[in-house]
């Protein structure tokens, strides 16, 4: 038996390796997903005043701080037992839209597109968004240009494009001003038009990916999302839902602070990331993909025009449960879009200028539970205080962590189908990690406390001998 | 012009450095006419390459794998450069420290969870005691403080560093 191992897993966010083992034949025999960074912030917040958790939580992840910021203060609002002013909650519902652009965006062209446009074959020395600037300039500047529109947006609203201080329990700490809503505005045609071309310009070459999408973590789960009172996808404030592979319903209607009656987590040997799974169906069998595939298939509709448009045509190319990891990416734009309309939406209520926007209250409830769709899925931060609002105790679920044993399946079926030994090429391993970025994991967050992915392939023969040098 | 070669690296952080960098927004195309990226999270190398002229660190050095690559950069780089809070003063990674990181460990995968109870010990790294900047490490040529720098700062730092100048920071950033 020989191994391969990746490591670091590249173009990814966070720090995670593979190991992949070959028999006597070159045949993939078993593969191992690491995550090996642990952090622990479940811990070390314990005794801190619950204010400070979406500030301190928020360093989890750089990519997504807004993410965190709002699970965080939804768990504070739950503690203060109040419900923030209109205009707040639309004012988080915005700078979320914003960050969905600018964490979708960089997903795509920053860390995928380099294997989409230039190739999973191509030289590894240039496959990266360098490589994209010299070889497709006009999508590496759409890539950067829609980063950046997001990136304003939050800036606008939040001071501070990463970390910002804005998001507080009880709302926002500072109102819209009249002239940040006008620049955004002014600058959304110019975010759509990039978005519709980059969603049409991939929808032409999805036919030339035919043996990705039938091999990239193709084996059905179940999907959970959150979704609105009418069953449409819901980013800010909705409840969970879980529909099976066929797409039966298997839970509906599950509130934030009902989740750890349906989500068990285990701990694995191998990876600091533990494996949340649905608990009325155990552990390993419970197993669910969060993110924006399982959003498209959980949800109804998207309730805005040029979305919905684009899941029907979707849904008629693919069906209406879609299993391939790789339509994570096709999900992806498509949400982009949503986004920019959500964006449009939000800024024409006269109601989102409003100055009052902080409920203020001290500790009404010992216990509070935040539940939001993060870019990469559901985001689930849970405190228990004392009465001086100290903090006693923490639970963190994120969306990479939801997904970790549907990786671990995809990178096997990946390795299996693509993966050599007697006939070994770069690209191939190059697969296996671009799987992974399908799903856009983020090992930062993963990490908060199960460890910082730096993503590891290894290939070891059958006496475990490492084989290391075939990487490179 | 010649090309100098630049790596990243992320060790204990959260990736926010990374993205400040990118927040210098179209700026980055013109960084990659003066730079050579030939290692880091962006790009595909697996090996930290040899003759690296300057290496930007993000994080805090907290695992026995973070150790092993800091020793390594340093071999191979001309110039190491602290990116950021963690780096420079172990920031949020270090909020562990006063905790043994084996009742870190229990709390998460014992308390933790549900199934499979127990601490991860195949394939992953070990946790150092401490948290650590990594100047307590190797040496550091450059400290670039701030949670995260902003984005016109690490600009300012690759274009001194492309010029063949150190960078004086004074006034350009501070920590938080």
């Amino acid at each position: 038996m020989r191994k391969l191992t990746i490591d670091p897993v590249t173009r990814i966010e966070g720090h995670a390796k593979i190991d992949i083992y070959l028999d006597e034949q070159g045949h993939v025999s078993d593969t191992h997903f690491h995550v090996t960074q642990v952090r622990g912030f479940e811990k070390f917040t314990e005794g801190r005043p619950y204010y400070e958790m979406p500030s301190i939580t928020a360093r989890i992840c750089g990519i997504c701080p807004v993410s965190h910021l709002l699970a965080s203060a939804k768990a504070c609002d739950a503690i203060m037992a109040v419900a923030p002013p209109p205009a707040a909650v639309k004012l988080r519902e915005l700078v979320h839209c914003a960050q969905f652009v600018q964490s979708h965006a960089l997903s795509f062209f920053h860390l995928s597109a380099p294997d989409l446009l230039l190739g999973f074959d191509s030289d590894p020395a240039h496959r990266n968004i360098f490589g994209l600037i010299e070889a497709n300039p006009e999508m590496a500047r759409a890539g950067v240009a829609l980063r950046k529109y997001g990136q304003e947006i939050i800036e606008g609203l939040a001071k501070e494009r990463i970390h910002p201080s804005w998001i507080v329990p009880g709302g926002v700490n500072a109102p819209l001003a009249p002239d940040v809503r006008d620049r955004i505005l002014a600058g959304l045609p110019a975010a759509r038009a990039l978005a519709e071309k980059t969603l049409a310009f991939f929808k032409t070459v999805l036919d030339g990916f035919a043996e990705e999408i039938a091999n990239f973590g193709s084996e059905p789960t179940m999907y959970a999302g959150m979704v609105d009172d009418a069953g449409g996808l819901e980013w800010y404030d909705g409840r969970l839902r879980l529909r099976d592979a066929k797409g039966a319903m298997v839970a509906t209607d599950i509130r934030a602070a009902d989740y750890s009656r349906f989500i068990g987590e285990a701990s694995l040997r191998d990876s600091y990331l533990k494996a949340p799974y649905y608990k009325p169906q155990g552990y390993p069998d419970g197993v669910y993909r969060v993110g924006p595939l399982a959003r498209l298939n959980v949800a109804d509709q998207f309730g805005t025009p040029a979305a919905d448009r684009e899941l029907a045509e979707y849904r008629q190319r693919f069906g209406p449960i879609v299993h391939s990891s790789f339509h994570f990416h096709y999900a992806r734009l498509i949400e982009l879009l949503h986004a920019l309309e959500m964006i449009e939406l939000l800024l024409a209520d006269p109601e989102i200028l409003s100055k009052h926007v902080r409920a203020r209250a001290a500790v009404n409830s010992l216990e509070g539970v935040g539940m939001i769709e993060a870019p990469r899925g559901v985001l689930i931060h849970h405190y228990k205080v004392d009465e001086e609002g100290a903090i006693k105790w923490v639970n963190l679920i994120v969306a990479t962590g939801h997904n970790n044993l549907a990786i671990n399946r995809s990178v096997a079926q990946v390795a299996r189908h693509f993966i050599d030994g007697e006939h070994f090429k770069e690209g191939m391993l190059n697969r296996v990690s671009a799987v992974v970025r399908a799903y856009d994991p983020c090992l930062s967050c993963s990490t908060h406390a199960d460890g910082m992915p730096a993503l590891r392939i290894r290939l070891v023969s059958a006496d475990g001998r490492v084989v290391s040098d075939v990487v490179s | 012009m010649k090309k100098i070669r630049l790596a990243t690296t992320w060790l204990d952080g959260c990736s926010g450095c990374h993205m400040s960098l990118l927040d210098m927004d179209e700026a980055i195309l013109n960084v990659a006419k003066r730079v050579d990226v030939v290692y880091g999270p962006l790009v595909d190398a697996q090996e930290f390459p040899k003759a690296v002229d300057v290496t930007l660190i993000e994080g805090a050095v907290s695992s026995q794998d973070d150790l092993e690559k800091v020793q390594t950069i340093r071999q191979r780089s001309k110039l190491v450069v602290s990116l950021g809070d963690c780096a420079v003063t172990g920031n949020v990674p270090a909020m562990r420290n006063p905790v043994p990181s084996r009742k870190l460990l229990e709390r998460i995968y014992v308390e933790g969870a549900q199934e499979n109870r127990g601490i991860p010990s195949d394939g992953v790294p070990a946790l150092l005691r401490q948290a650590v900047p990594v100047h307590e490490v190797v040496k550091v040529d450059l400290c670039v403080p701030g949670c995260p720098p902003p984005a016109q700062a690490i600009a300012f730092v690759l274009g001194e560093l492309v010029e063949g100048r150190v960078p004086d920071l004074a006034a350009k950033v501070k920590f938080g």
